[in-house]
């Protein structure tokens, strides 16, 4: 059966955070903190050049040292299946080829981490160079050829893009750019693992367990039902952590070298900005054309990136510039440079929050260049229909997040930059949409037992990040059964539970909901409202959202107060407010948590994120949390999230639509935009450091 | 060497190379104290060293031989809370929860330091009382860095805290 919608009695309240009393004494036990005796500490050996060969490992220094107990190379690896197709990034230790600065050459297990890390600098390791790519200009672009990241294609064109901008009144084209990024979750990514001989278990840091063990598997020619992945708490992941990277695997290499001892691998700060995966750098080349009342007729939006030459990753970087406005011609394309450096993957909002950016601040660019204000001309471009794929939104509420926002922020309109002042401060205020598609997974499993005295047992693979999977999920179980959330024992984050999704694309909740949802129904259409204790039932989504006949969308509007001082160019942000349209908020409490999440997470990346390679070798110099800078306490000031009161049945049958990432996608274009509107100085590459307001 | 850890007595052979973060979670299985960084950079490892506020991260073990460690899981009596964790609780000043056992520790210290009359980079006269402002314990907080961005959250938690230890004294 397909799920149908249910009545909300627990969601809309805050219910309290199921596992708040565990985080706030420390007695929460994340991934290598998982209590095992004898256990061998695991440090990666890193290659210090970025394309060539191994030659040989010389272990001899390392094995003499006292506490190492062994060191694994690409000869004394446990051996991978040959498999011509397999995925290099996973392909840790299996051969000798090196394929960017920092890959991993070597493991060495200890005693203890003093001495693994010891032992990791004492291996000695001969390299043939070769030469390599490491920048932007070192590679020719490519289009990719089974399209980008979230299922988008490569290009896409609507209309004659030039014959519009030709004949269009007002025009601008300009190029923005934005860093490399780096997620950063303050738990590095690790593990703790185990090979029983039988049987490898997994306590992992990530946000998908039976991704982990589906990919796992058959990479290391064990059964399915010979590996269980573990993640009871995740400290954050924002992405990384949505797929296996190298340390998991080469934890998991470390167990099966040392059958019946626990390893444990902690991957280090520094280590995170070369394993754990990044967004890349972003060139976007947009073109706006419109009437002179500020109507789009063209809209053009070329986008390029990098990824590493042996695994494509293609941030979707143009796909925004697809669906946000109507405009008769559309034209967006993406283009990759591949490069001899480590891979990206996905980072909060991949696509959109490299790709909003520059959009909206060509927007914020067409608004002065046509005299008219910034929100208006947003209005004024309302498409009636889904430009992208011609069906109706599901419910587009962009222009009612614009209003209502803009009345709470006190948005009184203008045409150009105000430059005002207080003392030694330029003041201004910016404005930016925001979007995000609504995703679904399909093929999540529940089962719900039925257990003494009106309780029942909801099982899913779900994994709770910190988004509130927990809480979230057991108030969704509680309305689809009818019953008090107290009444609910909810198990997730283990794959021996059934079959779940990752914890990403803004599309956990919904997908393992719908999944609750269904199974609930299942179960009273199978045993009635008053079953026997003990009946179960399990079943499987295959299908919910109405994504035939309309196109799902959340959108948002995000303000910025900002102040830009006249003699240091320090920027700062006094007051952040997003507000949103993202169906009903199952829990007002953490949800609101989730988009402030969002928006300081754009706060940080528009005003210090920006990671820097070497240009010699492609690796990241800028790789600890003292050179890569993320927003902390004392830079977010008064930042609130707001959420307009509906309920969309047509994305899940909860009524709520992912909350994950809206929240990043258009606050660094605001804060530009404010700072345009205080200094009238435009600066259209992130982040907004204090130089480019200077001289 | 010995460690009272959350009132707990301990002994432990440590390596001279060994991090007092890196014993109390690998040698004693201390797992309440957090490692983000190992480089100073993040606050998740701090903890009271003899009733202050400390990153383990930073220091060696050896050179705190026989020191009083409280993390957050030895700041509340029995089963009962520390006021400042139930304010994170009511505040949810936290999500994915690895930076709040730092987060926590920092406040309790936070909030003494003001008490007793420590000034920070924020406090316009250095003599006399600092009050617990929002830029006061912005700034007292920001050597904690929460990449979920809880920031709202713990602010008002830490507000509240300080508030009830104002009418406790
Ligand atoms: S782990 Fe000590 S400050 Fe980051
Ligand atoms: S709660 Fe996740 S880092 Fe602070």
């Amino acid at each position: 059966m397909t799920a149908t919608p249910i009545t909300a009695r627990s969601m809309g309240t805050s219910l309290d955070r199921q596992d708040g009393r565990e985080k706030v004494t420390g007695h929460a036990t994340y991934a290598v903190e998982h209590p095992v005796d004898d256990v061998l500490q695991v440090w990666m050996v890193q290659a210090p050049v970025a394309r060539g060969t191994v030659r040989r490992v010389d272990a001899g220094a390392a094995l003499a040292h006292p506490g190492v107990v062994r060191v694994l190379d690409h000869e004394s690896a446990p051996r991978m299946p040959a498999d011509d197709d397999r995925d290099l990034e996973y392909s840790v230790l299996q051969d000798d080829r090196i394929r960017f600065r920092g890959q991993v050459v070597a493991l060495v297990l200890a005693e203890s981490s003093e001495a693994a890390r010891e032992g990791a600098r004492l291996v000695r390791v001969d390299y043939a160079e070769e030469p390599h790519a490491v920048t932007m200009d070192d590679a020719e672009a490519y289009a990719p050829e089974s399209g980008v990241n979230g299922g988008h294609e490569t290009d896409y064109a609507d209309g004659d893009l030039d014959a519009a901008i030709h004949d269009s009144a007002v025009v601008v084209e300009q190029t923005y750019t934005t860093p490399h990024e780096f997620n950063s979750p303050m738990e590095p990514h690790g593990a703790t693992a185990l090979w029983d001989g039988a049987m490898l278990t997994m306590w992992d840091s990530t946000q998908a367990v039976h991704a982990m063990r589906s990919t796992f598997a058959p990479l290391l020619g064990l059964g399915e039902e010979q590996v269980r992945v573990l993640a009871p708490y995740v400290g954050g992941g924002f992405g990384s952590k949505g797929g296996p990277k190298a340390p998991d695997v080469a934890a998991a290499l470390a167990a099966l070298a040392v059958e019946g001892r626990p390893v444990r691998l902690a991957t280090t700060r520094q280590q995170m900005f070369s394993l754990a995966g990044y967004r890349t750098q972003t060139v976007s080349h947009v073109r706006l054309g419109a009437d002179a009342d500020g109507r789009l007729r063209g809209v053009g939006h070329e986008a390029i990136s990098q990824t590493s030459g042996f695994k494509e990753f293609a941030e979707q970087t143009a796909s925004a510039a697809r669906m946000l406005y109507a405009a008769e011609a559309r034209s967006s394309t993406h283009r990759v440079v591949p490069l001899d450096v480590s891979v990206p993957s996905w980072m909060r909002a991949p696509g959109e929050m490299p790709g909003m950016f520059a959009h909206e601040v060509a927007m914020d660019e067409l608004a002065v260049a046509a005299g008219i204000d910034p929100v208006e001309l947003r209005v004024r471009n309302e498409p009636d229909v889904d430009p992208e794929t011609g069906k109706p939104f599901n419910d587009r509420r962009l222009v009612e997040c614009l209003r209502k926002g803009g009345e709470r922020f006190g948005w009184t309109g203008r045409t150009g930059p105000t430059r005002a002042t207080d003392g030694d401060w330029w003041v201004g205020t910016g404005v930016a949409a925001s979007t995000y598609p609504t995703l679904w997974m399909p093929g999540n499993t529940c089962r719900i037992e039925v257990l003494d005295g009106g309780r029942y047992a909801v099982s899913i693979g779900a994994v709770d990040i910190g988004q509130g999977a927990r809480t979230v999920l057991t108030q969704i179980s509680a309305d689809a059964l009818g019953v008090d959330p107290s009444a609910v024992d909810l198990a997730v984050a283990d794959s021996d539970l059934p079959v779940a999704t990752v914890a990403g694309g803004s599309a956990g909740t919904g997908s393992w909901g719908t999944a609750i949802v269904q199974t609930a129904q299942q179960l009273r259409a199978d045993h009635g409202a008053d079953p026997e204790v003990g009946v179960h039932t399990t079943s499987t989504t295959e299908e919910y959202p109405d994504m035939e006949a309309h196109a799902l969308h959340s959108f948002g509007a995000v303000y910025a107060e900002v102040r830009v001082h006249r003699w240091t160019g320090e920027l700062r942000v006094p007051r952040l407010h997003g507000t949103f349209s993202v169906g009903r908020v199952i829990n007002p409490v953490t949800g609101r948590s989730q988009l402030l999440g969002g928006l300081v997470m754009g706060l940080s990346g528009a005003l210090f994120e920006e990671g820097w390679r070497d240009p010699r070798y492609g690796h990241v110099v800028t790789q600890d949390l003292a050179s890569y800078h993320v927003a902390a306490h004392a830079d977010v000031k008064d930042v609130q999230a707001f959420w307009l009161d509906e309920e969309d049945p047509l994305a899940t049958p909860y009524g709520g639509r992912g909350i994950g990432e809206i929240g990043i996608v258009g606050t660094a274009a605001a804060i530009a935009n404010a700072a345009y509107d205080a200094t009238g100085i435009r600066v259209r590459d992130l982040p907004l450091t204090a130089d480019r307001f200077l001289g | 060497m010995t460690l009272a850890v959350d009132g707990t007595e301990h002994t432990v052979d440590v390596d001279t190379r060994t991090t007092l973060l890196d014993a109390l979670r690998e040698r004693l299985g201390v797992t309440s104290v957090k490692k983000g960084c190992d480089h100073g950079q993040c606050g998740a490892c701090t903890v009271l060293l003899d009733g202050r506020r400390h990153l383990t991260c930073l220091s060696l073990a050896v050179a705190h031989d026989g020191a009083e460690v409280t993390t957050a899981s030895g700041l509340g009596e029995d089963d009962e809370l520390h006021p400042v964790q139930q304010a994170f609780l009511d505040h949810d000043g936290y999500q994915c929860g690895y930076c709040t056992p730092g987060q926590v520790c920092s406040a309790v210290g936070a909030l003494d330091e003001l008490k007793e009359g420590h000034p920070s980079h924020v406090t316009e006269e250095l003599e006399g009382e600092a009050e617990p402002t929002e830029e006061e314990l912005r700034e007292r907080m920001s050597g904690n860095l929460c990449r979920c961005g809880a920031y709202a959250g713990i602010l008002a938690a830490v507000r509240q805290a300080a508030g009830e230890q104002e009418v406790a004294s």
